[in-house]
């Protein structure tokens, strides 16, 4: 295999190499970015000071490792520092040539004194073969004594190198130095046993210098004593601090990079990567000439995501593009038509889109060069980026506000990166360079705009066919059974895509087999599974964000990166990737010189085996060949002409497979794939063939389907074909942006070949020839196999004794069906286990196990491979009592708006009784629950969850939890939000979750205030502080990686990790999710429990597991690999009458459990006795095991992966081929290391502000006396007010304090979370700005904002706080005298605001409380608003065109009650923060008032209208929610 | 799906049945069938649950009941027909005597009335016969290979259909001088009137079902000369050894099994003279029915319909409570006191009653002594046993003894000898797994291998021996 497509090396960065199920490529960091600037270039100390004061500021964003000491990486990086280094190598003997004639080079070496010479003169060498000199060395002091143990076992020794030109000229220098550095990183790459940690380069350049390493920003400086000399000058610095999910020491990967520091992640990165080693055949540039091949490989193995990036960025920028420029083209803001775009600029991105796809995923770069220095924001903007810039030529830019203190009439300007837009610094010109002046000046550098109008391709440009004849049903019917089509699919799959025009919603999870134990020929798309985000990166909501998404790609050769010319964008455009049969006729008879497609057959032999499969393989591949050098542009993978005797090569395998051979051959880049198969018809097929490198999908035999089902009358609505088809063709389309947005990808030219998948079956084998860089992890079937599917499917379809019946096989995936797939619910388990729970019979309960845990007959899950290992029994009575097992026993998080109030209710009783944990779900839960109920039962959940959505999160709901978990992701949507329709939406629920009765309810996909890891550790620490006793959880979905995100989540101080299974239950959800997301829990607690060991954090965080446990076998098993707290969902809700109907989303549910309606409730037959029964008998029957086994408690049972094997001589023809060794690999770590969780952690809530407030605010809080405090606010004190509020709640219940009681005065800038779940009776002002999160989930109060006393700048023109203010606040108010960034008041269900201009995104999935914006909007306003009122002051009249009209109408304010209202909040607004905007619209009412517009969600209107009827006729009967429910 | 609340807009509505008063007066079919339009509604309850237990529990042909529910509420009947008949061979049969168990499988009788399953696949076949859409579908071509069909009961008949449809030359040997064994002889016309058969054998004979009456196999034909002649031989010759009553009295003349009695009635409506010497009729006569079960209520009816002057049915078993007990639960089969047609037509039942002795008056029965019974709780093993009341002996006048106690195995007359095949303890053929007996390329189905069961499991297994014989024949 070439070297070219191999995944990276992990341990070529110094991390160690994988094992077990662990990868360290699956590592994430984020971190917080900036720099710091003189805008005058004039070098100063006090850069570098500030720089590190602006380190230590951020170091909350930061990580510490397992041992307490190691940060996970900081540095910075500088001009270089002339007068220092000069000064320094003096004392060496050493002369510099004049600044800027020679280089620095900054040196990571290994402490081996061999290797490190070996090293140093490879260098000379080189150096010196490139036509420089090596001047001079200079050894760095450094100072160990203050890192961590972890950094300190792998610290370097740094050396400086000088390196001048030899001879006069400067020109080319750099681009000399970057071949140097390329030379030496190869040489030494290719020595055996040197890596990273030996040699690395953080720096080589006449410009730029990194000071960087595996420290903490606090310890930089000390570790570096360079950095402390008042002569190190310079005009500016990128600062970089790391939080990193693993704690390996890797110094190298610490940042800035070379030319960048980055506070993201790059999602697309696999993607990315192989197009770009794709794309190295074709460089060329005169500013290297023949030197370009000693710079391959462009991208370094073993690089995190943003090294990658800094590696194509440097050859753009060394290859000619400015930076701006390159940055523009790898991270392009979005430029779909809702945005107001010039044209030069849409066809500058038009182009740039032919020649690179965006780098995708959440970003913020910090970039310097010497000259400028840069920021930039992904097109998303989902980080946050602050600046201030001061009168006397300063500017500090950064994640957070704060992090340098200026006094306020020093402040020229405050401002913040919005999405997408760029921040330029230019020292030459002395000045910032504002976005439009950067864009619109590269923009027009060449003529884009021509040469995209005359170069582009467009398929209807293409000859136009006449109409293609549909498929005769009887070969129709012949090719469905070969591909395995089923009725069920075209029931529950195809059949609505083509009626509805999107994908069907199923409930109630999966419980089938996993692909590679079914008996049943499966398609290998059935093998892959998705990765979603979770935590370190978000998840988009492709439906009310769709403005930055994109289905656009070209199809067709590509050419030389480094080169501009028109013929670049001479590609054929696709405006989204599923063609239909007339397409394919355009593209086959195109006459265009461009456009020369060729078809290639997909197809085997019938009777094919593994060997015949690989032969035709190998054909298609010489084919493909042949085709691009006979000057093909697009090959066509076909398999229409299918026969008796030929057999479809699996789609993917032919796909994927052609894609990484012509990548290995350089041959990628010189034409289209398009994939014409019968065999997809999912959402997830596509996305597996675009994920997988084809360009473009015609599905023609799910397009005949559709036609064929339109004219049997099968569709839901009678449909003419072409709606059909045009509905099919938009289902995909829109499952397809769900997928990509899934793991927070926007563009699908970003998704093609990125390859976002997990295979789980697949041998290694198969992996890497077809799908290289794909994990894979417990191997499996080979080609043998995949061609005996085929083949079983292939031939009854063509057999001789044709069937006669028009029917295709039952299917049973989703329902079942006699003959269909297995499932572990079977109607015998369903009503065996409510028959033993009703009755309280052990034996009945035995049965149901029995038939759970033998699955020798049908496998279903992993863990029915596995056996138990016996161990020295013990006597049952040692072993630990069901009363103490049942206590580490919780019920799965459902919502009450999910289940019906009895089915939660009894829940929460049973698990009360057993002292279990219940959960309360997302939808929050009725304050009447908290009181105990007569005899001594309560209602109260124990857990109480926080998700995307905070419906119900107020303090009050808080306070009363024992753990309040923070739900990422959900097994059966992972990566997803979701909805709960209007008419669920009971007066009850709206009450809970304090919206409007009969108003749709979202769940917005990420939560808005996590979209990296620092901010999970943010939000965890805002409910320590809200609520200190209780633990705070995180649950997320396994998935490969899963693991490392754990680790995160231990550093980032969770006390619990829940792991859960892909295949849990839900209410809702999209098939493809329910099917294809997520992974068994198998594989993510046993990837979590190794990680968590290895990383010397298992010590300090609780692992629990959930999804389909349901026997005491399970739990054992789950114990075993990693568990010490187990969760049960669906298994609760069938002792209670669930029988499986799959109708939660229906709101049918025909036993009571999942339904808001009344008269389907009222057959709830459910009893809390059930419940307890149920995990009484798992609980007796795990004993029992544990007695077998030998343990007599669950602790020493935690982790003991020895004592499970794999179930000898497995004989099926599939699971044979399963390798469990990496699931069973004990962890690799230290002696002593703890398997289970043994401390807490420390959670350092001591030091925080609200400690001394609520000291301080003792008359208060003992005798409600009102009180004043002023105190000075920093950004290091976060959170401040959620403590006391906590604490408030605690005392006087949810409405607190009376107004004003108490009054907390702050200056300065205060930190992220300001005010977050403020309680009734407290008033913050603040004077100075504020961090993302002010007034997060607040509850009361009042929060007042306003510039600095003495500040000159204009508030209403700068920005004062962050982003995502109010996230789901349910009541206050907020006064904000200046701008607020991004989303602000998302999810506001009750807080009243006053701001005078906001970013993107405002008011997102509002559904209660007032909005008043006295300035601009940013795009976006309003997406997925369904309750709340918002004014907002159009001076411009561009409203209308920020505005998502999706879901709300606009309206002038002409009603008393409005203009009363508004006015009445203006006024309150300048009275409280003297805003200079507000008095002047009150001066002149008369006139402002009607430039105001008001925006009411449609469907709220109209409830309200209802609710205003009812109040007027109370002789009504119909309630407005029942109408809005049977409406 | 057809309609998410389909099941809480509509109730429950059972097929009318014919005043009694009126049908008691002849043989005719009881039942009437609903309008389509209300057949549509019915359809819509069906919830299409992600675990159709009707489906996949309750029904013993698996018929794939979601969909066909659905396609009638779309009003795609023959959709619905299609679905119905690539898992049923015989719907219209099975729709009219088939108790059911899908129903109370169903998930809407957990907590409500069940969906009307068994009139659903009726109209659906009956409109399919109406509309012409049931035709004979004879395989595209033979494999040469031969089968012999011993038995013409509903295994037999659906093993035969299947085996020719795949194109295997197919002869059905029946001893009897009609085809349809139980279906013709066991079930009286007022639940299946014998035209219905006819219609469906037509259709096989046009597929290419060759049918032999009056043949006797082990009398007239040997086995091992079946077995020799054809490829494959598969018996289907039912359960056909009654459970006899063996007390004082036994000998009376004026006892019949209840075989005889139905059978003889299925011929005098089909028109046959039935010697007055054999004749058994009920026609003033005071009738006692020992046996509480389906064939039972069957002589109830058919007694009634003679002109019983007093039937009176009598049930070892205790009177099963109204409701599902706790110890039943669903979907298992529920044992419910079921009231059928019969029943309401006139009829005295008795339970927990153990028949003592048959008084005569000379030769004939004139009585029975009965007494009452208690019941014990079950012991560990689940058996229950049983005390007689003290005191309870009492007398039941009877010039007619029907007895309608089951079947014990398959008959062991002159087959059996003959073939010699292994039987199992309870007396029936022994198969293996993959439905063969004892001897090679000799197979086996339906009640003569199971014990007697219900007609729909017999075409399951009809249609279980077909494939087996199908895969057999291809090796």
């Amino acid at each position: 295999m070439s070297r070219a497509t191999q995944s990276p090396r992990p341990n070529a960065a110094g991390l160690p190499p994988a094992y077990g199920l662990y990868d360290p490529a699956n590592d994430h960091d984020a971190c917080g970015v900036g720099f710091v600037a003189r805008l005058d270039g004039r070098p100063q100390h006090q850069v570098v000071r500030d720089a590190v004061s602006v380190l230590v500021n951020l170091e909350h964003r930061g990580a510490i490792g397992g041992d307490a000491a190691t940060g996970d990486g900081a540095g910075l990086l500088l001009a270089v520092p002339d007068a220092f280094l000069r000064r320094a190598t003096k004392a060496e003997g050493l002369d510099l040539p004049a600044p800027g004639a020679y280089a620095v080079a900054m040196l990571f070496l290994s402490t081996d004194d061999v290797v490190r010479e070996r090293c140093l003169s490879t260098f000379e060498k080189v150096v010196d073969e490139e036509g420089c000199v090596c001047i001079g060395w200079r050894d760095v002091p450094t100072c160990g004594d203050s890192i961590g143990e972890l950094a300190r076992s792998t610290q370097p020794v740094v050396v400086q190198a000088f390196v001048a030109p030899r001879g006069a000229g400067l020109d080319g220098f750099e681009e000399r130095l970057y071949v140097i550095r390329r030379r030496v990183e190869n040489e030494v790459a290719a020595w055996t046993g040197v890596d990273a940690s030996q040699f690395y380069v953080a720096s080589l350049s006449s410009k730029t210098i990194v000071y960087k390493g595996m420290l903490s920003g606090t310890q930089l400086q000390r570790f570096y004593p360079d950095l402390t000399d008042a002569v190190f000058a310079t005009p500016f610095a990128v600062v970089h601090q790391r939080y990193s999910t693993n704690t390996f020491p890797t110094w190298a990967l610490a940042q800035p990079m070379r030319m960048l520091a980055h506070n993201g992640e790059i999602n697309t990165l696999h993607g990315n990567v192989n197009h770009m080693q794709a794309r190295e055949a074709d460089l060329a540039s005169p500013r290297f000439g023949a030197h370009i091949e000693k710079i391959k490989p462009i991208i370094v193995e073993g690089g995190s995501d943003s090294a990658m990036f800094d590696n194509v960025l440097e050859l753009l920028v060394m290859g000619g593009r400015s930076l701006p420029h390159a940055a523009m083209m790898m991270v392009p803001e979005a430029w779909g038509a809702t945005f107001h775009m010039g044209a030069d600029k849409r066809a500058f991105y038009e182009y740039h889109a032919a020649v690179m796809e965006p780098w995708d995923g959440p970003a913020a770069l910090v970039f310097a060069d010497g000259r400028y220095i840069g920021a930039t924001l992904d097109r998303n903007g989902l980080r946050p980026c602050r600046y201030t810039v001061t009168r006397d030529g300063a500017i500090v830019l950064a994640s957070e506000t704060g992090v340098l203190e200026f006094e306020p009439k020093r402040i020229l300007r405050l401002g913040r990166l919005q999405p997408g837009k760029m921040l330029l610094v230019d020292l030459k010109q002395g000045r910032i360079v504002p976005d439009t002046e950067i864009k619109g000046k590269i923009a027009r550098r060449r003529p884009y705009r021509r040469w995209v109008k005359d170069s582009r391709i467009e398929l209807r440009g293409l000859l136009g066919p006449s109409q293609i004849p549909p498929e005769e049903p009887g070969a129709l019917r012949r090719k469905q059974q070969a591909f395995g089509y089923t009725e069920e699919e075209l029931r529950m799959v195809v059949g609505p895509m083509a009626s509805r025009g999107q994908e069907a919603v199923g409930s109630m999870g999966n419980d089938t087999s996993l692909a590679v134990l079914s008996d049943r020929p499966q398609s290998l798309f059935a093998y892959f599974k998705q990765l979603f985000a979770q935590v370190t990166n978000p998840p988009i909501d492709p439906l009310r964000e769709e403005l930055v998404m994109s289905l656009m790609g070209f199809v067709g050769p590509e050419r030389n990166l480094l080169a501009e010319t028109p013929e670049h964008c001479r590609r054929l455009k696709l405006h989204h990737p599923v063609l239909t049969p007339e397409d394919m006729a355009r593209l086959r008879s195109a006459r265009h010189p461009d456009v020369v497609a060729r078809d290639l057959p997909m197809l085997m032999p019938a009777g094919a085996d593994g060997r015949t499969l690989q032969a035709a393989l190998d054909d298609l591949f010489q084919q493909a060949e042949d085709a691009i050098a006979d000057g093909a542009t697009v090959l066509i993978l076909t398999d229409r002409h299918m026969d008796r005797d030929h057999a479809a090569i699996p789609a993917l395998l032919a796909t994927a497979g052609l894609h990484h051979h012509l990548t290995r051959c350089g041959l990628r880049t010189r034409a289209g794939i398009v994939v014409e198969t019968g065999e997809a018809r999912e959402v997830m097929h596509f996305a597996l063939l675009i994920g997988y490198g084809a360009n473009a999908v015609c599905p023609h035999v799910a397009l005949s389907t559709v036609i064929w089902m339109a004219n049997e009358d099968r569709l839901d609505a009678s449909r003419l074909p072409d709606d059909a088809v045009d509905n099919y063709i938009t289902a995909v389309k829109k499952g397809l942006l769900k997928t990509f947005s899934r793991m927070g990808i926007s563009v699908i030219r970003s998704y093609h070949g990125a390859q976002i998948f997990e295979a789980v079956g697949l041998s290694r084998r198969v992996i890497e020839t077809y799908f290289t860089g794909t994990a894979s992890r417990v191997e499996g079937i080979g080609l043998d196999e995949i061609a005996r599917e085929v083949v079983a499917r292939h031939r009854p379809a063509f057999s001789e004794r044709p069937h006669r019946s028009t029917l295709l096989d039952a299917g049973g995936d989703y329902h079942l069906r006699r003959g269909g797939a297995s499932h572990l619910w079977t109607p015998e388990a369903i009503y065996r286990l409510q028959h033993a729970t009703r009755t309280d019979d052990y034996r009945v309960y035995q049965e149901y196990a029995a038939l759970i845990n033998d699955q020798s007959h049908a496998h279903v899950t992993l863990r029915s491979l596995l056996v138990l290992r016996e161990g020295d029994p013990v006597p049952l009575d040692e072993v630990e009592p069901v009363e103490a097992i049942v206590k580490r026993f919780a019920s799965a998080a459902m919502s009450f708006g999910s289940i019906s109030k009895e089915a939660h209710e009894t829940i929460a009783v049973a698990m009360n009784r057993l002292g279990a944990k219940s959960n309360s779900g997302e939808g929050g839960e009725d304050p009447d629950r908290y009181r105990p109920l007569p005899g001594g039962d309560s209602m109260r959940s124990a857990i109480k969850q926080v998700a995307s959505g905070r419906f119900g999160v107020t303090t009050q709901y808080l306070v009363n939890a024992d753990e309040l978990q923070i739900k990422i992701a959900q097994g059966a949507k992972p990566g997803e939000g979701g909805q709960l329709p209007g008419h669920k939406v009971s007066d009850d629920i709206a009450r809970v979750r304090h919206t409007t009765p009969g108003v749709t309810l979202i769940s917005p996909p990420p939560h808005h205030d996590i979209y990296s890891i620092e901010d999970l550790a943010q939000l965890i620490y805002d409910l320590k502080s809200v609520n200190p006793q209780a633990r705070v959880s995180v649950k997320l979905v396994s998935e490969m990686g899963v693991g490392t995100i754990a680790a995160g989540v231990a550093k980032g101080k969770a006390d619990m990790v829940l792991v859960s299974s892909h295949d849990g239950g839900t209410g809702a959800s999209p098939l493809t999710s329910i099917k294809h997301a997520g992974l068994p829990w198998e594989l993510g607690l046993a990837e979590t429990q190794q990680t968590l060991v290895a990383n010397r954090l298992r010590d300090r965080i609780r692992v629990q597991t959930d999804g389909q446990l349901k026997t005491g076998r399970d739990v054992a098993v789950a114990a075993l690999l990693g568990a010490e707290e187990f969760g049960f969902g669906t298994t609760v809700l069938v002792t209670l009458g669930c029988v499986m109907a799959r109708k939660c989303h229906l709101n049918t549910c025909p036993v009571g459990v999942a339904t808001q309606d009344p008269r389907l409730r009222s057959r709830f037959a459910g009893r809390p006795e059930y419940v307890e029964r149920f995990l009484r008998f798992i609980a007796r029957d795990l004993r029992e095991i544990m007695a077998q086994l030998g343990f007599r408690t669950i602790d020493e049972m935690v982790g003991r992966v020895d004592r499970l094997d794999v179930r000898p001589a497995i004989d099926h023809w599939k699971a044979r081929g399963l390798d469990f060794s990496a699931v069973l690999a004990g962890p690799q770590a230290e002696e002593g290391a703890s398997r289970r969780c043994v401390r807490t952690q420390e959670h350092d809530l001591d030091g925080r502000l609200d400690r001394e407030l609520i000291e301080q605010a003792r008359p208060a809080l003992e005798d409600r006396k009102p009180m004043h405090l002023a105190l000075p606010i920093r950004n290091i004190h976060r959170t401040v007010g959620a403590g006391l509020s906590g604490e408030i709640v605690r005392r006087f219940g949810p409405d607190g304090l009376p107004d004003d009681t108490i009054r907390l005065d702050f200056r300065g800038s205060a930190g992220q979370s300001l005010g977050a779940f403020l309680a009734p009776g407290v008033t913050i002002r603040i004077e100075g700005d504020a961090n993302d999160y002010l007034g997060k989930g607040m509850s009361g109060g009042r929060i007042v904002l306003a510039p600095p006393a003495g500040s000159r700048f204009r508030p209403e023109g700068n920005i004062i706080v962050g982003n995502v203010v109010l996230y789901g606040a349910t009541g206050g108010e907020v006064f904000i005298n200046g701008l607020a960034g991004e989303r602000f008041a998302v999810r506001n269900s009750g807080a009243t605001a006053v701001v005078e201009g906001i970013g993107e995104h405002g008011c997102e999935y509002m559904t209660g409380g007032v909005v008043v914006v006295l300035g601009d909007v940013g795009y976006n306003f309003a997406a997925g608003m369904s309750g709340g009122i918002a004014y907002v002051y159009d001076e411009s009249e561009q409203f209308g065109t920020r505005c998502n009209l999706d879901m709300v109408d606009l309206e002038s304010v002409w009603t008393d009650d409005d203009r009363h209202r508004l006015r009445g909040l203006i006024e309150t607004h300048a009275e409280l923060t003297g805003s200079r905007r507000a008095k002047a619209i009150l001066d002149d009412w008369q006139a402002q008032a009607p430039l105001f517009v008001k925006v009411v969600p449609i469907d709220y209107h109209k409830v309200l209208e209802r609710m205003h009827l009812r109040a007027d006729r109370d002789a009504e009967t119909v309630s407005a929610t029942e109408e809005v429910y049977h409406g | 799906m057809g309609k998410p609340t389909g099941f809480l807009e509509h109730v429950r509505q059972d097929a009318p049945k014919r005043p009694v008063a009126e049908r008691v007066r002849d043989f005719r079919e009881i039942e009437r069938s609903l309008p389509p339009s209300e057949i549509e509604n019915q359809a819509a309850r069906c919830m299409d649950c992600g675990i159709p237990f009707c489906h996949a529990f309750g029904c013993p042909l698996g018929n794939r009941i979601p969909e066909f529910n659905e396609m009638v509420y779309r009003g795609q009947w023959q959709r619905a027909l299609e679905f119905l008949h690539a898992t049923n061979n015989f719907p219209e049969m099975t729709g009219r005597v088939c108790p059911a168990p899908c129903e109370t499988a169903c998930t809407l009788s957990i907590n409500a009335e069940a969906v009307t399953i068994r009139q659903l696949e009726l109209a659906i076949v009956e409109r399919g016969w109406r509309e012409g859409w049931i035709r004979p579908e004879p395989p595209a071509a033979g494999t040469g290979k031969r089968v012999a069909v011993v038995g013409s009961g509903p295994a037999g008949l659906a093993a035969a259909q299947q085996l020719t449809r795949l194109g295997h030359e197919t002869v059905v040997f029946e001893k009897a001088d009609r085809i349809g064994g139980i279906l013709r002889y066991g079930i009286p016309d007022f639940k299946l009137e014998k035209w219905i058969i006819d219609r469906r054998l037509e259709q096989m004979r046009a597929e290419g079902v060759t049918f032999e009456t009056d043949v006797q196999v082990g009398r007239h034909l040997a086995v091992g000369y079946l077995a020799g002649k054809f490829d494959a031989v598969c018996l289907a010759v039912g359960a056909g050894a009654p459970r006899d009553l063996k007390a004082p009295g036994r000998g009376c003349e004026g006892i019949h099994f209840a075989m005889e009695f139905l059978a003889q009635q299925n011929r005098r409506v089909a028109g046959d003279a039935i010697p007055r010497e054999e004749q058994i009729l009920a026609e003033g006569k005071e009738v006692v029915v020992i046996g509480g079960g389906d064939t039972g209520s069957d002589c109830v009816g058919t007694a009634r319909r003679q002109g019983a002057r007093k039937i009176t049915q009598i049930e070892l078993l205790p009177e099963p409570p109204d409701e599902r007990a706790p110890d039943c639960p669903w979907p298992t089969w529920p044992t419910v006191k079921r009231t059928s047609s019969s029943h309401e037509e006139g009829c005295e039942r008795l339970w927990s009653v153990l028949t003592k002795a048959f008084l005569g008056r000379g030769v004939h029965v004139r009585g029975l002594r009965g007494v009452r019974i208690d019941w014990r709780e079950p012991d560990a093993s689940g058996r229950r046993k049983f005390d007689e009341a003290p005191e309870t002996n009492f007398e039941i006048p009877a010039d007619l003894v029907l007895l309608a106690l089951g079947f014990v195995h398959v008959d062991h007359g002159p087959l059996l000898r003959d073939s010699g095949l292994a039987t199992d303890e309870g007396g029936n053929l022994t198969v293996d797994d993959c439905a063969m007996t004892s001897r090679e390329g000799v197979f086996a189905a339906g009640d003569c291998v199971g014990g007697a069961s219900l007609v729909v499991r017999a075409v399951a297994d009809g249609r279980r021996v077909a494939e087996a014989i199908d895969r057999y024949l291809a090796v």
